[in-house]
């Protein structure tokens, strides 16, 4: 079994991007007009790196499923974005970024990678403000900042619950001014449907026109994927209902590797499943345990007078509530990072507190929060402190201003209101750190196909922070692929535009014409939504927050017998040169159903407990996670030999040079 | 609840539609309007029908990629709020519910509740940005101080998700909502002043190209927009527009 190469240059940690930009073969001016690049999705990553790639000269056409760039799923994140920009004067730097990084990441991402996401962190902020990104600003016109999970400073810039939105409205807007400019074609409504190789290298792609269900083929000299995280083969996700792993998975069926599948976030603020009717889950931000404090009652006779409606959380005592995580972890308290909040938040409620019908919900309460701020407003005013109406609502104006747009869309969900009772939460699919292995220039293990943002696995390890999947994002698209993808594309100034009539591209598009075809002429019974969901089902309970040996080989073999089962019983209605969502959905849960085993191979092979995957045969006696460093200091970087079944396990060793691995401690 | 539905159905852009009606029962008031759709359209498949087609993607209200026109009001009778997060709540039971696309010239339809807004991209892609190229050489974030009030009213004209409710609400379908909170957001910072005249002239200028009708104040693009854009905005963009002519 031969070992994956990082490609991580040599040299002092701090000194390696700096050298190797500087070593790094480039491309004239003159020659960047005469090569093609391809981006897949125009999230943060794929946006930022379509409009720097055009700004650099080179040819780009984008593509998204959606019907209009904008509306990528990064728009939905809320929190913030990391920074190590130490505006706040509390001890941050690029190291101490790199650290919790690495750290949060449960020791299973690579040094050289994370240190040049810290390091070119302070540059996106100053990007996206040159841009018109609308920063929150305290009194004195400077940038605010916030604390996130697992780290003890402030170093989270944020946009209310909206900064996903406002930086991708920038990233939209940089590109909208290259296709202005004719330097990036925009295919909007178009689906990636399969990679083109061209003598090994990554040539093109064959893509489906959503309007009217045409094949198209396209050329270039290099194509990125930016499609984003496979958290939708869970079925309920914080996903949006199209975000899919078919592009990433179509380049690991052509030879790219896919790395710790089973690395997957499930976030612990989510509103809680209210019914089978469910088709999506809706986070709460993070930021919301910055002033929330997460409870259960104490007393097992409170919780089921709360089930019964017999009792309201407001109603229970200071001393009667269970502030769990404040309990086991004192020094973080409600800002543990998001794996450790989410088993326990699991743990709860498997003993039995949780509080509501389904015994699946834990409070997130802001009344100490309202209150504080409320009395601190009072001083400030010159008013009357002990006045608990006017501290009251002085409180609720504040939170308010903070997180109104998040209170007001629980609200929406679950018609309470989140100033008057404790909100009521529990942990959900989020958030995937596994994805497509890439070396250290973003390449992945096919020449010329780069895979960039959530889509590729490598700086998150086990765990993601909060607020460091947007610095990832736009630090892949606008200071890191520009400058990599120059070193491969430098071989290629003299190879003239790619054809899309040789015979790699016909047989591409007749393989994915065939497929299509089979999908509507089945004569099956069931919708894809029904193959959807009982793979969620799987996914949830056997691969989900806890996973053990037997479960894991479960829902391998499960899964297999549902997907035979999909391609004899799936029913799907209309035709191929048409506006189709069924058929488009088909062919994203076609490829769900086979990464789903992968996954769970890959969490029955790791015979350890790291970040967001609990193998429960390795735990603490005090229940947390125990990590296997000896046998499993490394990265599964899976290759595909056809099915997932016979996926061979390529190892790249972690070596932490800088870093001592540590058992992770957030008490 | 059980519900009638009367929806707007039209194979392609090319086809005549025709409202089609609807029976559906067993709806949660727990539901989104969307998961009710989903029901609805899980039947259709179940008896062999062509589904009914709409669009939508994240499902919190922040995508701006759902749309439907619900009882004449784009994204239905709750006040800030998309479609997508509509809940059938406020809804009762035995009610006819009666769903158009969101109808505009400029917004042609696909398939029954899809319609093309691909005209507010090409009036964003006219002029709705900053020019300055990605370097990592830009000033430092703070180094221009802004003044916490106008950064808060950016930031209100930002969260524009580009639904294009206040087109489809409007009597002219105008798009003047839309595209002034971008000349809004742009001219209350520092960073967005420089090319602020080429701004205003190059958008409005792709807006009256794509179609849009003229605005008539009215004001029913603020009551029905989900993310509560003010007018103050349009009053902005007129200012900015107004300068512009007398500078050129």
């Amino acid at each position: 079994m031969s070992k994956m190469d990082s490609k991580t240059p040599k040299g002092a940690l701090s000194e390696k991007w700096t050298n190797h930009k500087s070593n790094i073969n480039l491309v004239s001016p003159a020659n960047k007009r005469l090569i093609d690049v391809i981006v897949v999705g125009t999230g943060l990553a794929g946006a930022s790196a379509s409009a720097t790639l055009a700004e650099l000269g080179y040819n780009v056409k984008a593509f998204c499923f959606q019907d209009s760039p904008r509306r990528a799923h990064s728009i939905a994140a809320q929190g913030g974005i990391n920074a190590a920009k130490n505006y706040q004067g509390d001890g941050d730097s690029t190291y101490r970024l790199f650290y919790d990084t690495i750290k949060g990441g449960d020791y299973r991402s690579r040094e050289g990678n994370v240190y040049r996401l810290a390091e070119v962190s302070a540059n996106i902020i100053d990007q996206c403000v040159a841009q018109g990104v609308p920063f929150a600003r305290d009194y004195g016109g400077l940038l605010d900042n916030r604390s996130f999970g697992g780290v003890l400073v402030s170093r989270t810039f944020y946009a209310k619950g909206q900064t996903g939105q406002q930086l991708l409205l920038g990233a939209y807007s940089a590109m909208n001014r290259q296709i202005g400019r004719g330097k990036i074609k925009m295919y909007n409504r178009h689906e990636m449907m399969d990679l083109v190789l061209v003598d090994g290298k990554a040539r093109g792609i064959i893509t489906r026109n959503l309007i009217n269900g045409k094949l198209e083929r396209h050329g270039a000299h290099a194509v990125v994927i930016a499609s984003g995280g496979y958290g939708n083969a869970f079925f309920l996700s914080t996903n949006a209902m199209g975000s899919n792993v078919t592009a990433a998975w179509k380049i690991h069926k052509k030879g790219a590797h896919f790395a710790n599948p089973c690395f997957t976030q499930i976030h612990p603020t989510c509103i809680p499943v209210s019914g089978d009717h469910q088709s999506k889950l809706t986070l709460m931000s993070e930021s919301l345990r910055n002033d929330g404090r997460i409870w259960v009652p104490k007393n097992i006779e409170d919780v089921k007078a709360i089930r019964e409606g017999g009792l309201r959380p407001t109603e229970i005592d200071e001393e009667n509530r269970d502030y769990y995580l404040e309990r086991r972890y004192p020094a973080f308290g409600n800002l543990v990072p998001r794996d450790v909040a989410s088993r326990a938040a699991k743990e709860r409620c498997d003993a039995g507190y949780g509080v509501n019908k389904t015994g699946q919900a834990v409070y997130l309460d802001f009344s100490s929060a309202i209150q504080r701020y409320g009395r601190e407003e009072a001083h400030v005013k010159g008013l009357d402190e002990e006045d608990k109406l006017l501290v009251n609502n002085l409180g609720k104006q504040i939170v308010k201003s903070k997180y109104g747009n998040l209170f007001q869309m629980y609200e929406k969900i679950v018609d309470q209101n989140p100033y008057e009772t404790p909100m009521m939460i529990y942990p959900a699919v989020h958030y995937t750190m596994g994805g497509v292995w890439v070396d250290y220039n973003l390449m992945t293990s096919i020449p010329g196909c780069y895979a960039i943002g959530e889509a590729n696995f490598s700086d998150h390890g086990a765990n993601r922070l909060g607020a460091s999947a947007l610095m990832q994002g736009l630090a892949d698209g606008y200071f890191i692929l520009p400058y990599t993808i120059g070193d491969y594309l430098s071989a290629d100034i003299r190879t003239g535009k790619i054809s899309t009539e040789t015979p790699e591209f016909v047989l591409a598009e007749e393989a994915v014409r065939v497929k299509l075809a089979k999908f509507i002429h089945n004569k099956g019974e069931h919708s894809v939504d029904y193959y959807h969901k009982k793979l969620g089902k799987i996914m949830w309970n056997k691969c989900g927050m806890s996973r053990n040996e037997k479960g894991l080989k479960e829902a391998i073999s499960e899964i297999k017998s549902l997907r035979k089962n999909f391609y004899k019983s799936i029913k799907v209605p209309g035709k191929v040169d048409e506006f189709n969502e069924e058929l488009a959905k088909a062919v994203r849960v076609a490829d769900f159903l086979e990464l789903g085993e992968l996954f769970a191979k890959d969490a029955l092979e790791r015979t350890e407990s790291c970040g967001g995957h609990f193998r429960e045969e390795f735990q603490t006696p005090e229940g947390e996670a125990l990590r296997d460093d000896n046998f499993f200091n490394f990265v599964s970087a899976w290759e595909n030999n056809g099915s997932p079944s016979e996926s061979t396990l390529r190892k790249e060793m972690l070596y932490y040079e800088e870093i001592e691995v540590k058992t992770r401690s957030y008490k | 609840m059980n519900l009638t539905l009367k929806i707007w159905r039209q194979s392609n852009s090319e086809s005549k539609g025709k409202m089609v009606k609807y029976n559906i029962s067993e709806i949660s008031p727990d539901m989104s309007f969307l998961e009710m759709m989903d029901v609805l359209n899980n039947q259709l498949i179940k008896k062999g029908d062509d589904p009914v087609a709409f669009d939508h993607d994240c499902r919190e209200g922040i995508c701006g990629m759902c749309s439907m026109f619900i009882d004449g009001e784009a994204h239905g009778p709750d006040r800030l709020t998309t479609t997508c997060q509509l809940h059938m709540r406020k809804f009762k039971d035995g009610q006819t519910i009666t769903i158009e696309p969101f109808r505009a010239n400029a917004f042609p339809v696909i398939k029954d509740l899809v319609v093309d807004r691909s005209a507010f991209d090409r009036v964003q892609q006219a002029g709705g940005f900053i020019s300055i190229n990605t370097s990592g050489n830009t000033q430092d974030a703070n180094s221009i101080p802004i003044e916490k009030d106008d950064a808060d009213r950016a930031f209100d004209a930002a969260t524009c998700i580009g639904c294009g409710a206040c087109v489809a609400s409007c009597k002219n379908a105008s798009a003047m909502l839309f595209v002034s909170a971008k000349v809004s957001q742009y001219s209350l910072l520092p960073q967005g002043k420089v090319e602020a005249t080429d701004r205003v002239r190059n958008m409005v200028k792709q807006m009256d190209q794509e179609g849009f009708g003229n605005c008539t104040n009215t004001g029913a693009c603020e009551v029905e927009c989900p993310k509560g854009i003010s007018l103050e905005n349009i009053a902005r963009m007129n200012r900015e527009y107004l300068s512009t002519l007398l500078k050129s």
